[in-house]
């Protein structure tokens, strides 16, 4: 690697494995086309953001990825494997968590029949006891309806279950929304913890400050499409340049 | 105890009406299972209960195999050609409006019907009773057969209850009820399991009928005279919630039963007078807000 790179990208995760690598990928909504060709990858280990205005896509991206949005164009490959063209349950049992925008618990199942729900897939997933260490409020919570935890234990919840599961790459769609400050503080600690635990994570994110505490690198989205992409410390540098996009 | 009617007519009926409940609570279990995961209004479930009843004839007839063996073979026979049929028809049309379901899975149920009075008739083919006799209680007489039928199906129902609300198994199924999509997100083949389900449900459906053989006699219509019942107590439990199918459907046998001993005239409307009440006051179901399953 020469001074240059080194340069531009001081993270020394620059030279890591790619993990994920998204190109050129298209995907629609019935006939309404909602992504327009994007390209990305991930690196192994990396934390990465996607941030952009409301209905640029970010959902619609990780969507893509685990299969929900089926109908899909261009490539995105995981290590080895193909996702286009795969179902959903195929593509999870690679090894990719996603933890929904809209958190997904379920009010039929108990706390703890919410957290145990994901199979375990492969190995290398959190032991119940790391886990109720990391998430100590799910275990005195373990035997009330899902849905009756207040939403930041939610947002724990629907983080932790996808943790057992060997799942080394985690797609977290907007776990601070609508959250209280002292819980999105929280939040971010533990992802801070997952990743210093090795997992690779794609997080969705428009709280700039929350993305900035944790992430490496920032792709940015408008209109279904990657117009731009900075490491960590190219945003803290140029903050301007991002918030034009965000329009904040 | 009540003026003019004798506790053997009483009990009698309480009897029949625990029977007739029986067999409304497991087909109405098995089309909450159904309706719950998949949104398929299963018009089929009668047609299998009669085929689940026929196939155990036919096992007894061609191949001399008994009630006991049947009891097990014919639901599996059964719950086999229901996923055929799910895999087949049902696939393709989920996403589709409910509409679809239900008339395709009409549309089995009055070829399956058809096929079958075609080849056998429509009289009704004996079945031997498999428990003869009975006890004497004193204040009625009890045949064993409808002492077992009736024990039987509480068990199954209080089987298919634990199984569903207290196992892994039947978290899945909870979950999925839910938000299939999601529990796909955690790896599990949803569609296999629907299949699954399906032919858990009609199994269900199978084994009722094997259960019914020897007490009803097994003809094409058998199913379908007994399904418009069964809706209306679906419809009363809520759809959707198998506890409320399966309570419901007792309740209701007996209280059939009842109004044959108080004023046998309405016994054929009672449960059709229910359903209007319980729609008008709970549209939702009785049991649709406690137990979302
Ligand atoms: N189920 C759907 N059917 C049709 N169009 C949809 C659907 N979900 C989203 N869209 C559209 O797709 C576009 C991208 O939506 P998406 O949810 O991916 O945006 P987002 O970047 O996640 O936004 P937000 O920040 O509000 O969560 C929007 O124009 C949206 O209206
Ligand atoms: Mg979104």
């Amino acid at each position: 690697m020469n001074s240059l790179a080194m340069a531009r990208e001081p993270d020394a995760r620059a030279s890591a494995a790619v993990m994920l690598k998204i190109d050129n990928l298209s995907a629609w909504y019935a006939e309404s086309k909602v992504l327009h060709g994007m390209s990305f990858d991930v690196r192994e280990g990396e934390l990465l953001t996607l941030i952009g205005r409301n209905g640029a896509g970010k959902t619609t991206t990780l969507r893509s990825i685990v299969g929900i949005v089926q109908k899909r164009t261009g490539s995105i490959r995981f290590r080895d494997e193909e996702l286009v063209g795969k179902r959903t349950f195929q593509i999870a049992r690679l090894g990719i968590g996603y933890c929904p925008e809209e958190r997904a618990i379920f009010s039929s199942l108990s706390v703890r029949e919410n957290l145990f729900l994901p199979p375990v897939l492969r190995e290398g997933g959190m032991t119940d006891e790391q886990l109720y260490a990391t998430f100590p409020n799910l275990k005195a919570r373990a035997g009330s309806q899902g849905t009756k935890l207040s939403g930041g234990e939610q947002q724990m919840l629907a983080i932790a279950r996808i943790l057992r599961t060997g799942s080394r790459l985690l797609l977290l769609d907007e776990p601070s929304e609508g959250l209280a400050p002292v819980v999105v503080k929280e939040i971010g600690e533990i992802i801070q913890r997952l990743k210093a635990q090795g997992f690779t994570i794609v997080l969705v994110e428009q709280n700039l400050r929350f993305a900035r505490m944790v992430a490496d690198r920032h792709v940015v989205v408008e209109n279904g499409k990657v117009v731009d992409i900075l490491s960590n410390a190219e945003l803290e540098a140029d903050m301007g340049r991002v918030k034009s996009y965000l329009g904040v | 105890m009540f003026e003019g009617i004798s506790t053997q007519l009483l009990f009698g009926q309480v009897l029949l009406g625990l029977i007739n409940g029986s067999f409304y609570a497991m087909l109405s279990m098995g089309l909450a299972i159904i309706f719950g995961l998949m949104s398929v209004v299963n018009f089929t479930h009668g047609a299998q209960y009669m085929l689940g009843a026929f196939i155990a004839w036919l096992l007894l007839n061609y191949l001399g195999i008994g009630y006991w063996p049947s009891l097990v073979l014919a639901p599996v026979l059964v719950a086999l050609t229901g996923m055929v049929l799910e895999r087949l028809l049902l696939r393709p049309l989920q996403g589709l409006d409910h509409l679809y379901g239900l008339l395709a899975t009409y549309a089995v149920a009055l070829i399956v019907e058809g096929l079958v009075r075609y080849k056998y008739g429509s009289t009704g083919l004996p079945y031997d009773n498999p428990m003869p006799g009975g006890i004497n209680l004193g204040f009625m007489f009890l045949p064993y057969y409808r002492l077992w039928v009736v024990v039987f199906s509480l068990v199954t129902c209080i089987g298919t209850w634990i199984l569903i609300e207290h196992t892994k198994l039947g978290a899945y199924l909870r979950a999925a009820n839910e938000k299939p999509q999601i529990v796909e997100t955690f790896g599990i083949n949803v569609p296999k399991m629907m299949t699954l389900t399906y032919g858990f449900g009609v199994g269900l459906a199978g084994l009722s009928g094997v259960l019914a053989a020897p007490i009803y006699q097994v003809s094409p219509s058998m199913g379908s005279s007994l399904m418009i019942v069964v809706f209306a107590v679906v419809v009363i439990g809520g759809m959707g919630s198998i506890v409320g199918a399966a309570i419901t459907g007792y309740m209701l046998g007996l209280v059939e039963g009842l109004t044959k001993v108080f004023y046998p005239e309405a016994a054929s409307v009672v449960i059709f007078m229910f359903m209007i009440i319980s729609l008008y006051l709970r549209p939702a179901g009785i049991f649709a807000d406690k137990e979302s399953v």
